[in-house]
């Protein structure tokens, strides 16, 4: 094979590029101004993606992975750059995002004494990442950028950092070539399946009067829709999916019973403590799922599906674990299930569901009168997009009521931070999901308080073009911590109210179309309005003050202690 | 009735990796998140060439140490990570005592002690007389303890624990070639 003598910031980007990265987000800097300046060279095969502040671009790269299934890739440079795009890190390696971040270093000849922007990047992310290096010569980067990026989309996916030092960015590599990885020997991304575990997966099944699924991000970060579905409706198991695994069933898919957890619907955590075998599929028993474990579950047999070894009993004793890639276990358990029927099982759902739609629902999207409400406003434009479109949220209040209210009819639809719960992952993590897919609606939905952390990005919106649909909810407050305050401290609305900007002007200053409305009889026709063409568009709908996510599961209690209007739900 | 996982007991850690930089910081983490004090700590070159051992010591219950061990393991660059209790290890410790020789004469004979508690003597000046012992935690403790309350220790160090199983052997190198065969083929894009 041909090789060639590169810079090291050429070698870089070629790597990358050999990787099948042609997107990139991320701001310049001091120590990495090499890697932007052979960039340059490659701007009509790369688009390059210029943020506000470096927490924008990687939670970007963060939408575009999450859209795409690829690796989202990040460039900043060193010290503050660095430290900036922790946050994104943190949330990516709790929800298993593969990323290639790249921060600039200063030289070698610096490290350690205090440089200027010279920050310990390796050590800072170290516990946030799968893995995380310092180039140090240029001949390194070949060998680390496919690492990195086998590293990242392997096995259980996350975040990878590369610590590039300047002087590796600048020195020749005499001869370059691009090198592919594809086994790294003290790594195991993902085990053979154990066909012993298979089959008493498949028993356990076969014998359950009242199996129950729990969906999660595995199953699509897996590509193992058709394949659970398969699963499901062979023994005809009812499922409830996590927030990260919402969309991975349709909608309208008869054993879909809705939403696991704190803000989920009744009937799947009421069921979690009836069913006689639990099944989780690619999902992590986070506590916001499971309240307290001590009371979880109790009376079921537990088989669990992950690809990571260290998930397997680490909050939930597990009966049968099935090690491995969904998208090769499930198939082998179905194999081996009964064609079966749960009629009866299925059925004792409905009175829950009855409960909640009579309490919960009908109150919050078809209200009669009083303000707007975001279960309403979320209900409209799920409806108006036919329930295609890729919906992002923010954090809070906004996030729990996108999930609730929206619909789907298309798998990784559904994008949000679910295991580090960023406020003002929103806003970036739209644009990033409207470049991985340009094809379809992007809708956010987001709060006055989430917005204003990260709405610097409207100017990447500008530059870019980027037709995402903002929609903030706004209620002048943290709704979410205002509802804690409510509901657990005496109605203290400590630092929650917020005095807001106008929202419009700001949209105008970016030469970004938006509208508010604060009467339901415009609700509508402002939605359309918003969804007539592929432009960006901001529309504020003020909502109610004082509107709750209900049901409430309170932290740390039992998934039965279900709370709907301040009251415990019985049935 | 009790729960044997959560009971409290000394674990010994054993971790293989590659020797990168860095490696000590990414095991010790994972026991600073759980706020688990490590006892001892000690890493050296492993019988295959590149690959580092690391014998750490730690407080804790068997629920806790399973998981942290699997978390250790799950780190890129670590081989293998495992946890033993004592009755499953053979250990030792290496303990240097600096005494005062004057002290050391005072006593007149030091041949009792020296054939009671099996140590060796390393270095004689005038000024100081350094004997090491080698064996378990109490062995070197008792030591410490009764030359302390005799004619008092100048400096005292101790190493940390190093291990080996009792069981039967499984060679990394084994392991290592095989593993290979245990990874399932992913096909991925981007």
């Amino acid at each position: 094979m041909k090789t060639t003598q590169l810079s090291g910031a050429h070698a870089f980007i070629h790597s990358i590029m050999h990787e099948g990265t042609d997107t990139i987000f991320g701001y310049p800097g001091g120590a990495i101004i090499p890697v932007f300046d052979a960039l340059y060279d490659y701007f009509d095969k790369i688009h390059y993606v210029l943020g506000r502040h470096e927490q924008g671009s990687i939670h970007a790269a963060q939408g575009y992975a999450r859209i795409s299934g690829k690796v989202g890739v990040c460039i900043v440079t060193s010290g503050p750059a660095a430290t900036n795009v922790i946050t994104g890190i943190g949330d990516a390696m709790l929800d298993s995002t593969p990323l290639v971040v790249i921060t600039g270093q200063v030289g070698t000849n610096l490290l350690g004494t205090d440089a200027f922007q010279e920050i310990d990047v390796v050590g800072i992310t170290q516990p946030i990442t799968k893995w995380s290096y310092q180039i140090r010569r240029p001949e390194e980067i070949a060998w680390a950028v496919a690492r990195a990026f086998y590293i990242a989309r392997s096995g259980r996916k996350g975040p990878v950092v590369l610590d590039f030092t300047k002087n590796a960015q600048t020195g020749l590599v005499k001869h370059y070539q691009p090198e592919k990885c594809t086994f790294i020997r003290s790594y195991v991304p993902v085990l053979k399946p154990n066909i012993q575990k298979i089959e008493e997966a498949a028993q356990l099944i076969n014998q359950a009067k009242k199996p129950f699924a729990l969906v999660g991000q595995g199953v699509a970060l897996g590509n193992a829709e058709e394949e659970l579905k398969d699963f499901l409706t062979k023994a005809d198991i009812p499922a409830g999916w996590t927030l990260l695994g919402e969309s991975v069933m349709p909608s309208d898919f008869p054993l879909n019973k809705g939403m696991l957890g704190m803000h989920g619907n009744i009937a799947p955590n009421l069921k979690t403590n009836e069913c006689d075998v639990l099944i989780a599929i690619g999902m992590r028993f986070d506590d916001r799922v499971t309240g307290d474990l001590s009371t979880y579950a109790k009376q079921a047999k537990v088989i669990h599906f992950d690809i990571d070894a260290a998930e397997i009993g680490k909050n939930i004793p597990v009966e049968v674990p099935i090690l491995g890639n969904v998208k090769t276990t499930l198939p082998l358990v179905t194999k081996l299930l009964n064609k079966n029927t749960h009629t009866e099982w299925i059925a004792s759902f409905e009175e829950a569901e009855q409960k909640e739609k009579e309490l919960v629902i009908d109150y919050e999207i078809h209200p009669k009168n009083g303000a707007i409400k975001m279960g309403e406003t979320i209900a409209k434009i799920s409806e108006a997009t036919r329930h295609e479109a890729v919906v992002v949220t923010d954090v809070g209040q906004n996030q729990m009521m996108a999930a609730r209210y929206s619909k789907f009819t298309q798998p990784k639809s559904f994008i949000t931070s679910g295991g580090l719960g960023t406020m003002g992952f929103g806003v970036p993590a739209a644009i990033g999901a409207k470049i991985g897919a340009p094809d379809r609606t992007v809708v956010l939905f987001v709060g006055d308080g989430g917005f204003q952390m990260t709405m610097q990005e409207l100017g990447t919106i500008m530059q870019e073009k980027i037709g995402v649909k903002i929609v903030i909810l706004n209620n002048n407050y943290l709704g979410m911590v205002r509802q804690w305050q409510e509901l657990f401290h005496a109605k203290r609305y400590s630092s929650t109210p917020m005095q807001n900007p106008d929202f419009v002007a700001i949209a105008k200053a970016y030469g970004i179309k938006s509208e508010r409305v604060s009467e339901r009889s415009k609700l509508d026709t402002a939605i359309d309005t918003m969804l007539a063409n592929d432009e960006p568009y901001l529309l504020v709908v003020d909502v109610e003050e004082s509107g709750l996510v209900y049901p409430m599961i309170p932290a740390g209690t039992c998934v039965t202690n279900i709370i709907v209007n301040g009251e415990k739900i019985k049935l | 009735m009790k729960d044997s996982t959560l009971e409290k007991r000394l674990y010994t850690v054993t971790v293989f990796s590659e020797n990168t930089p860095g490696l000590l910081n990414q095991i010790t983490i994972i026991f600073t998140r759980r706020q688990l004090n490590i006892e001892t700590l000690s890493v050296s070159p492993s019988a295959l060439k590149g690959i580092h051992k690391f014998t750490i010591t730690v407080e804790t219950t068997r629920d806790i140490i399973e998981k942290v061990v699997k978390q250790i393991d799950k780190r890129i660059d670590v081989l293998k990570a495992y946890y033993n209790v004592d009755e499953e290890l053979v250990s030792q410790e290496i303990a240097l005592y600096k005494l005062s020789t004057e002290k050391v004469m005072e006593m007149g004979s030091v041949e009792s002690l020296i054939r009671r508690y099996n140590v060796r003597i390393l270095e004689i000046n005038s000024s100081c007389i350094v004997v090491e012992k080698t064996g378990l935690y109490e062995d070197t403790q008792n030591l410490f303890d009764e030359l302390s309350q005799t004619i008092g220790v100048l400096q005292f160090i101790r190493s940390g624990r190093v291990a080996i199983t009792k069981g039967k052997v499984e060679r990394l190198s084994d392991m290592l070639a095989s593993r290979a065969a245990m990874i399932e083929d992913e096909d991925i894009e981007n």
